[in-house]
């Protein structure tokens, strides 16, 4: 078994939306994967998918290799998940939550629960309505992170965290990859955060993986800004397919370029002559926005040039 | 900007999110008197008749209880002396409508956002209850308009308005001041809620006492229901306890503001208290979270019967007495509904009007199943290897057994008092708690309806409340309004045997426990199969 969770061409819709459009998506066995994606992008339909809380209209869904839907109550023995929007009984406490959740999946682990509580700096007395939207986050993932499990689904866990909290989130979860163990599906927003954790990401638009793979990957599919400062204009750029958003004045050109033309434009460059010249591989921030502005992605590749 | 910018806006607002709601309780109260009209015109058309009848009811203890005092037998005192029991309604819904728009609100977190705006600290309690009082007006200016044009004199019919009318005021105020004193809706609806149990208790005891030697019938004066009953529409058409009502209003209400201006948004002027750091050994099944989040509920349902069984079965005594002092009556009480004895059917009435309550607190319990899966706190557990029948039915057992524990103690105290009272226990105690066991059935099968919406269209959840005013009705005014058979046949409340005294017979229990095992199959069956949380 290499991998924790695998879907394939997954479809949901809610009426006339159409939450997941043929999702596919394959985490492996003992890594932290990134689950990015703009609001509303069906992150979190996958997971209540994966955890059998919602049945897809069409494609498979496979989890610790057992079926989400069917086996749900095996399987949700053997994984931990903390809800994007976590609420709690009014009238239980913190501490209280964090053993009845631990318990009903089987188990957990105290002096981990003492360890997380400190360094969360969680007050586990409190009742559940006097928390801030930050501390209620705090109880689910202590009560995640102590369970004792394979798997943990982690639907935006840092929302509401203070940073201080968010770096120590980040220490808890290195140290889980250290081990090797588990397994973490972390769907987020930071993109530090996940640049930071995740060893592949996968991001998904409109119900839809959009790119899937390690940023190193995902870096070389995409474009390389350059900026450079040439001795006379460089006129072939503008008709070379790949080059993308070309801006030239006062003799400098910057312009982005898709991996496979980066060769032809370096030698057009050369071809005028270069004074300076500034390569900078995409950001995940660079790499992420594009997925998510919703004019650009449909035509990635050539439209923009006019900008 | 001052403390009460933006009210209007939130006034409409209210007005918006209860569009549905509102009107509904505002008409159904309003107009519920109006069939007491036909019934009682139907039944007593001429003076004399009417006479007889009010004579035999100002003594008896029962429908004083119920009602309170009658004073008169023109047709209009006879009818606002039936609806006596409306202004306990219109109180309750009072309470409900406040505390939904401002501690809940608050509670929700909605409060704070609206706070943030241009709108001033009070505008939030000013704008509820500016909002109940409206509502309370509007029912009371139906209600007088309904009964104008039932051809009754029209200075009892606005006073009859108004007395309903100024029971919500009072009560709208006091859910104000509670829902400052706790950061939780539910303790706070829990404080309003016991205040109105109170005064109609301190109003019974307070009444029958006067029928009597009037030791205790100063209680009556710690009720506000009791000033309103004072206002005898129709009667004495009195103004002071109009005058009463509003200035305890006023005075409620800026006591709310106050302790408003006391408070920071979200808390309570009750301290919050730190609970456990760790849960204690038995917190591991949602049978044990369920126990949790039922106990305060199901508590308060068993005290508040057992208080009431204790109330009714003491005046018991007194159904008795009036037959064997005014042996020409008996024919008008059997006429009533009346079968065997009239102490039987006393306690028969009693017992079906228990079982629309317990149902109320069936389909309460059953809709924590919807509540926790809107609320975002189902997830986490049905994450967990809770499986979903289980979860399902850690609350169902909530639904079935508390109405039980409920209507047990209404019984046993029914039972009980009035067996103490006439020295008979070991007869009365089991003949009466099992007329309050007989309701069971009929109430399972509301708690199934409510099983079956949240699992087959959840979004509908709430029109089990539908259901159960469905009843309410068929019971209240079906026969006066001579519906036919097939209509009284809808409300399973209808087959339910009349005890103690009526035969009994085991053939509609049997038969309405098994339509409510189907509906609550088939409802579990639904939540097995569909999305959760389906909002």
């Amino acid at each position: 078994m290499t991998e924790a969770i695998r879907t394939e061409g997954l479809v949901k819709t809610f009426g006339r939306t159409r939450a997941l459009d043929g999702l596919d998506l394959a985490v492996r066995t003992g890594e932290v994967h990134g689950f990015l994606g703009p609001n509303g992008a069906g992150k979190t339909t996958t997971i209540r998918v994966l955890l059998g809380l919602m049945r897809a209209d069409a494609g498979t869904a496979r989890l610790l290799g057992g079926d989400p839907w069917a086996d749900a109550t095996a399987l949700h023995r053997r994984l931990a998940y903390v809800p994007g929007d976590v609420t709690l009984w009014p009238n239980l406490s913190g501490g209280e939550v964090i053993d009845l959740l631990g318990r009903l999946r089987g188990g957990l682990d105290k002096r981990r629960r003492a360890d997380l509580l400190e360094r969360f700096d969680l007050d586990p007395r409190k009742k559940g309505r006097a928390y801030s939207k930050g501390n209620r986050q705090k109880v689910a993932l202590i009560a995640a992170l102590a369970s004792d499990v394979e798997l943990l689904l982690l639907d935006e866990p840092t929302s509401g965290l203070d940073p201080l909290m968010e770096e120590e989130f980040r220490q808890v979860i290195r140290e889980e990859q250290r081990g090797g163990d588990r397994t973490v599906l972390l769907s987020s927003h930071i993109l530090a955060e996940v640049e930071a954790l995740c060893d592949r990401i996968t991001i998904i638009r409109d119900g839809r993986a959009v790119e899937t793979g390690t940023l190193t990957d995902m870096r070389h599919l995409t474009r390389t800004s350059i900026h450079a400062e040439l001795v006379a204009p460089a006129n072939g750029l503008s008709t070379l397919p790949g080059v993308h958003h070309l801006r030239a004045e006062d003799g400098q050109v910057r312009f982005d370029v898709d991996t496979d033309a980066l060769d032809e434009a370096l030698r057009q460059l050369i071809a005028v002559g270069v004074r300076s010249l500034v390569s900078q591989p995409p950001t995940l921030e660079e790499l992420f926005l594009r997925h998510y502005d919703r004019t650009g992605a449909a035509g990635a590749g050539g439209a923009e040039v006019s900008r | 900007m001052n403390t009460l910018t933006g009210t209007g806006k939130l006034v409409r607002l209210i007005l918006r999110r209860d569009r549905v709601l509102m009107p509904l309780w505002v008409l159904f109260l309003g107009l519920v008197p109006i069939s007491y009209v036909t019934s009682i015109n139907a039944l007593f058309p001429t003076a004399a008749g009417r006479l007889g009848y009010a004579d035999a009811s100002a003594h008896n203890a029962g429908f004083v209880a119920l009602y309170g005092r009658l004073f008169g037998s023109s047709l209009g005192e006879l009818v606002a002396w039936r609806a006596g029991f409306l202004p306990v309604m219109v109180g309750l819904f009072s309470i409900l409508t406040v505390i939904r728009h401002t501690r809940t609100e608050e509670e929700a977190g909605r409060r704070e956002l609206l706070g943030s705006t241009v709108v001033g600290r009070h505008a939030g309690l000013a704008a509820a209850l500016v909002a109940t009082f409206g509502a309370n007006l509007v029912l009371g200016a139906l209600l007088a308009a309904g009964m104008i044009g039932q051809d009754l004199p029209a200075a009892g019919s606005v006073a009859f308005g108004v007395q309903l009318a100024a029971t919500g005021w009072v009560y709208a105020a006091i859910a104000g001041v509670a829902a400052q004193l706790t950061s939780g809706a539910g303790s706070a609806r829990g404080i309003a809620i016991t205040a109105l149990g109170a005064a109609y208790v301190f109003r019974v005891v307070g009444d029958i006492s006067a029928l009597g030697d009037g030791t205790l019938s100063w209680m009556s004066w710690l009720s506000p229901i009791g000033w309103v009953h004072r206002i005898h529409p129709y009667g004495g058409d009195q103004w002071w306890p109009v005058a009463l009502a509003a200035g305890f209003t006023a005075v409620l209400a800026l006591v709310a503001v106050a302790l408003s201006g006391q408070r920071d948004v979200g808390a309570g002027l009750l301290p919050a208290r730190l609970g456990p750091a760790s849960a204690a050994p038995g917190l591991r099944s949602p049978l044990a979270l369920a126990w949790r989040l039922h106990r305060g509920l199901l508590a308060g349902w068993v005290a508040g019967f057992a208080v009431l069984g204790v109330v009714l079965g003491y005046l018991a005594a007194g159904v008795g007495d009036l037959v064997r002092s005014s042996p020409q009556m008996t024919d008008v009480f059997a006429r009533l509904g009346g079968a065997t004895g009239l102490v039987d059917s006393y306690f028969a009435a009693m017992m079906s009007t228990f079982g629309l309550i317990a149902a109320g607190y069936a389909i309460q319990a059953a809709l924590r199943l919807r509540n926790e899966e809107t609320s975002g706190r189902a997830e986490p557990v049905l994450g967990t290897a809770a499986g979903r029948l289980r979860w399902a039915g850690s609350h169902l057992v909530f639904s079935i057994l508390g109405p039980a524990a409920a209507l047990a103690a209404a019984g046993l105290a029914m039972g009980l008092t009035h067996g103490l009272n006439t020295g008979d226990v070991g007869r009365q105690l089991p003949r009466v708690l099992a007329g309050a066991m007989a309701q069971l059935p009929a109430v399972w099968v509301l708690a199934a309806i409510t099983v079956l919406l949240v699992g087959l269209l959840p979004r509908l959840a709430a029109v089990s409340w539908g259901a159960l005013a469905t009843c309410l009705l068929i019971t209240m005014v079906g026969t006066a309004l001579q519906f036919g058979q097939w209509v009284l046949d809808i409300s399973p409340f209808t087959h339910v045997p009349h005890l103690p005294g009526g035969t009994a017979t085991a053939t509609p229990l049997v038969t309405l426990t098994a339509v409510a095992a189907v509906l609550a199959v088939a409802g579990l069956a639904g939540l097995r199969r569909r999305d959760i949380p389906t909002t």
